[in-house]
């Protein structure tokens, strides 16, 4: 036998620099992001990307190194996902959220959404009729370790007093408001992701969340307090139940999709299902921050009940037209 | 120079297969079919095919401690943080704080994976620690839908279990407790009984995790060859070079790059008893080896062009 060299090892040889290279490329901007690569490194990208993509099929019929193969797949994976890969920032990707995905998404999920607000108002309406006729429904809901003073046996000045502020303690009720948007913005998650068990759990913890706030409506409105208590509700209300009603619409998109695929694949289904709703599931946690924010400076601060149905009507609106207006109008 | 010197022993009697070689070799072929179920292959563009190694549940399990891990040491660091600067600035700020790091506490939650899976790695620290990273399912680019549906998912495959675990009391919530437990348990458990490992997260957002380690370059055994001298003491007979097949010369290939002398001794010494090569005098195992892996390669690379693939030492072709 020659002394001479493996065909695979002068394959390897020749090419070897350039895998090198495009190795380099790949570390660069994996670690710094593109922004980091100049424009000869850009330019030379796809070439080597090609290059390294044909030198693994040949690898792979001529060459029995398995360290060359394990590493032209790697590399070729790596550069496979960096090509093909997203190229925008998280800043231009929030901007394309908030311009279009999300009212979008939410103007295309117009009969979930209703679906989700019956089952919320449902909830709502039902409490706080059951709780007219009989306040002891009240007790049944809310069990007796309700941890505030706000239940049917509150006399109608302590009721009063929980509705507006003397401007004490700002600091714990915007503790309490945190830990609100806490809770609310978890459960907004859970009633999107419940959707997968085809929806049910998820109309149920709309039914709940809406006995819960009926029947306290209810107890308002028995001592003559509802308009009062309706301005307290609504100033981050109508940003707080609009986006529970959107997670859980988010909720039966899954649900919808999981359980009647119609004519794609249960999986695909699932897919291009799961890439709406959880656009509208972002946008609840959005909600939900903006919600606490009325939550905890609106509320404390205004006392006013004109000032507070104003604010209230103003998200309303506002939230109407930023999700249904159509685009092109309003760019006009 | 050949070198068929002694212990020539009985070289071809195939079928006296020993029992126990019989038993490793079906274990290895099993494990072989193991592994290549996990492997799934994506043609790109270009045409040519790149395999993706799914990741196991284990190793998904074992990432998702580390980044557990590393949001605990977040939320806790900043708790202590906060305390620290409460005592310093006085008692008023102490709510304003906790409400900030009950906020805080929220974004670490739901947002630590979805910040690292929407970088360009699409892999957050404990999936990049074992090398493992997040890949549309169809091959396509990997969206930040895709990534906000993953990981808003996994509050009922995590947060709901546990729930129901901390739940209990007296005997009929503790029943409830139990039912819930199973039923969510089934999205715990999900990725075991589907053979993509995908999680519920997963089938919704359209993605699937894969292994994707950084592998080195290294140099290619057969380059210290090329050194003329050691090149013109070995001359195997081409029944030499095919006592072997390409399993054998893989493992001969991980013995030279990475084990110790006494492996190389003991494995030298295997592979002149089989061939029937009698060590020379200045002749050392690691030169031995490196010749014989190149006799080897050249052969089986040599017939591989022919289309003959010989997968390990029983195949006789």
């Amino acid at each position: 036998m020659s002394g001479d060299l493996l065909k695979s090892y002068r394959f390897r040889e020749e090419r070897q620099a350039d895998w090198q290279k495009l190795d380099l490329i790949l570390t660069r901007a994996e670690n710094g992001g593109v922004k980091s690569l100049t424009d000869e490194q850009m330019l030379a990208l796809p070439r080597l990307y090609r290059q390294a993509v044909s030198s693994l099929s040949v690898a792979r019929s001529i060459s029995l190194d398995q360290n060359v193969i394990a590493y032209l797949e790697s590399l070729c994976t790596r550069a496979y996902f960096f090509v093909y890969g997203a190229r925008t920032t998280i800043g231009e990707r929030m901007m394309v959220f908030l311009r279009s995905d999300w009212p979008a998404a939410v103007r295309g999920a117009v009969w979930p959404t209703l679906l989700s607000a019956l089952f919320f108002f449902g909830g709502w309406g039902l409490a706080f009729f059951l709780c007219l006729q009989d306040m002891e429904w009240y007790w049944t809901f809310h069990g007796h370790s309700f941890f505030e003073g706000r239940n049917p046996d509150a006399t109608v000045e302590y009721l009063r007093s929980t509705i507006y502020t003397d401007g004490h303690g700002d600091g714990q009720l915007t503790a309490f408001s945190s830990y609100l948007f806490n809770n609310n913005a978890q459960i907004a998650l859970f009633a999107f992701a419940l959707g997968f068990a085809f929806g049910i759990p998820t109309a149920w913890l709309l039914v709940y969340n809406g006995v819960m706030i009926g029947s306290m409506y209810a107890v308002f409105w028995d001592k003559g307090l509802g308009f009062e208590f309706t301005g307290w509700l609504m100033i981050h209300g109508v940003t707080e139940i609009f986006a529970i009603i959107l997670a859980g619409a988010a909720g039966f998109i899954i649900g919808g999709a999981v359980a009647f695929p119609g004519a794609q694949t249960r999986l695909a289904s699932a897919r291009s299902a799961g890439q709406k709703a959880a656009t509208i599931a972002m946008g609840c946690v959005v909600m939900l921050i903006i919600a606490a924010l009325l939550e905890g400076f609106g509320r404390q601060l205004i006392n006013s009940d004109v000032a507070r149905y104003t604010i209230a009507a103003a998200t309303g609106v506002w939230w109407m037209l930023y999700f249904y207006m159509r685009r092109e109008e309003r760019r006009g | 120079m050949t070198n068929t010197a002694t212990p020539s022993p009985n070289k071809r009697q195939r079928p006296g297969v020993s029992i126990e070689a019989a038993t490793q070799r079906r274990a290895r072929m099993a494990e072989e079919m193991r592994q290549s179920k996990l492997i799934r292959r994506l043609v790109t563009p270009e045409g040519a095919a790149i395999r993706l190694k799914l990741a196991t549940a284990a190793e998904r399990a074992g990432a998702f401690l580390i980044d557990i891990a590393i949001q605990w040491a977040i939320v806790i660091a900043t708790l202590f943080g906060l305390s620290f600067l409460m005592a310093g600035l006085g008692e008023g700020s102490s709510n304003i704080a906790f409400a900030f790091w009950l906020v805080f506490f929220f974004f670490v939650r739901n947002f630590y994976y979805i910040f690292f899976e929407i970088g360009q790695r699409a892999a957050t620290p404990g999936k990049r620690a074992l090398g493992l990273r997040v890949a549309a399912r169809n091959g396509g680019r990997l969206t930040a839908n895709s990534v906000l549906a993953r990981n808003f998912i996994r509050e009922i495959e995590i947060g709901l279990p546990f729930q129901f675990a901390l739940m209990g009391g007296d005997e009929a919530s503790g029943w409830m407790a139990l039912f819930g437990l199973l039923w969510s348990g089934v999205f715990l458990l999900f990725p075991i009984f589907n053979k993509d490992k995908m999680r519920v997260g997963d089938l919704i957002a359209g993605t699937w995790v894969i292994r994707s380690p950084k592998t080195k370059l290294m140099h290619d055994i057969t380059s210290a060859n090329s050194v003329p001298d050691s090149g013109s003491r070995f001359n195997f007979t081409t029944a030499q070079a095919e006592a072997y097949g390409i399993h054998e010369l893989h493992v001969l290939e991980d013995v030279l790059r990475q084990s110790t002398v006494e492996v190389k001794r003991q494995v030298a010494a295997r592979i002149r008893t089989k061939i029937g090569w009698a060590q020379q005098p200045g002749e050392t195992d690691l030169a031995f080896l490196e010749a014989y892996y190149g006799s080897l390669r050249r052969r089986l690379e040599q017939r591989m062009l022919l289309g003959e693939r010989k997968a390990d030492k029983f195949d006789v072709r």
